[in-house]
């Protein structure tokens, strides 16, 4: 009647304590990743050319190092920046028909604001002594700028955001064809409003 | 009627634990997939600012780190309390930037070395001295894809 006998059951109470020791080590040596931030891109090395700018398409920003924000000569709260600089990226101060006319460009034209986004240039002065999360919080609404600007663009044009169309560029498993439709959309996005901040870093006393 | 033997009355089963294993497995599973290794530990205080506008920095391979901030408390007795760049395991100046660069560039395979992004992972009390300092130095190495590494957010928190 061996055949019956019952197997002794393998005792798995000490498996749960083994458990624990590698969780406990990981726990340990392990650090949840804090890999996002703000993409920049910086200008290669100076190779110092002047070029003539004209006032209208540049657009000054001072930091102070109390971190207190200047646009254009006035103290502006942080807040405005965005909208301040949309409106003088997308101003499109060209009347149609002349050369550097914006046909896309929702702005209202004002004479002392950018001509197109081409030519729209963002000066920051940042003093060496200011903070780095003010450095930030201005790259942040810098940033959101010209998001919120190709996003809206990329909608009327191709019906996706330019975020979305990033995304399923950079994501694995993309046929080539398609790759290639969205890596020229993206270019062309870039193009219509391409990022221009010149930084400048003062010591300022 | 023997077949059902009574089951003496006042003695309680034991509470089975096999499950218990499953459920510590499950929580160690989700610790491996959602961290990361610490590649180096901070000599540093990190405490990173705020931002919206944020991408992720998609391919680990294509990183590579820069570390600013005040040494942390054990260290403060003899690095003092400015900003200080760690790079590696170690303190390091402002010159040492470049080579370093160069050096981590070179380790990797040829065809990463000019996609790579320089990480600053910057204490939101540094100052913007030092980091013009370090932009500098990623300039004159070529390295100029920077990204500031910062935590999901609302930038407006970083005035206060």
């Amino acid at each position: 009647m061996s055949r019956f006998r019952q197997l002794p059951e393998v005792n798995a109470g000490s498996m749960a304590d083994i458990a624990f020791l590698l969780l406990i080590f990981f726990l340990v040596t392990a650090s949840i990743p804090t890999d996002e931030g703000l993409h920049r891109i910086t200008p290669p090395k100076e190779n110092r050319t002047t070029a003539e700018i004209k006032d209208r398409n540049l657009f000054e920003l001072n930091l102070n190092r109390t971190g207190e924000l200047m646009v254009e000569g006035e103290t502006t709260p942080f807040s405005e920046l965005r909208k301040m600089v949309k409106a003088f990226i997308d101003n499109g101060g060209i009347l149609p028909g002349n050369s550097g006319y914006c046909s896309y460009c929702a702005g209202t034209g004002d004479a002392l604001l950018s001509e197109n986004p081409q030519k729209a240039i963002i000066a920051l002065r940042v003093p060496r002594e200011a903070d780095y999360s003010v450095y930030v919080t201005v790259q942040n609404e810098l940033q959101g700028a010209y998001n919120e600007l190709r996003n809206e663009v990329s909608i009327t044009l191709y019906g996706a955001t330019f975020e979305e169309m990033k995304e399923e560029y950079n994501k694995g498993g993309v046929v080539t064809e398609r790759k290639e439709v969205l890596q020229r959309k993206i270019k062309k996005i870039q193009e219509m409003y391409p990022q221009k901040i010149l930084e400048i870093s003062t010591s300022n006393f | 009627m023997a077949k059902f033997a009574k089951k003496k009355d006042g003695d309680l089963p034991a509470v089975s634990t096999a499950s218990l294993p499953d459920i510590v497995f499950m929580l160690l599973f989700f610790f491996m997939t959602v961290t990361t290794m610490k590649d180096s530990s901070l000599l540093v205080q990190n405490t990173l600012p705020n931002a919206s506008e944020i991408k992720k920095l998609e391919k680990k391979d294509r990183v590579i780190y820069i570390y600013v901030g005040k040494p942390t408390r054990e260290y403060q007795s003899v690095y003092g309390t400015e900003p200080k760049i760690q790079l590696n395991d170690k303190f390091a100046s402002v010159g040492e930037v470049g080579s370093y660069i160069l050096a981590e560039r070179a380790k990797k395979p040829q065809e990463l070395q000019n996609v790579l992004t320089t990480a600053l992972k910057v204490d939101k009390n540094a100052n913007m001295g030092l980091i013009s300092d370090i932009k500098q130095e990623l300039r004159k190495v070529n390295a100029l894809k920077v990204n500031y590494t910062t935590y999901e957010g609302n930038a407006f928190n970083n005035l206060q």
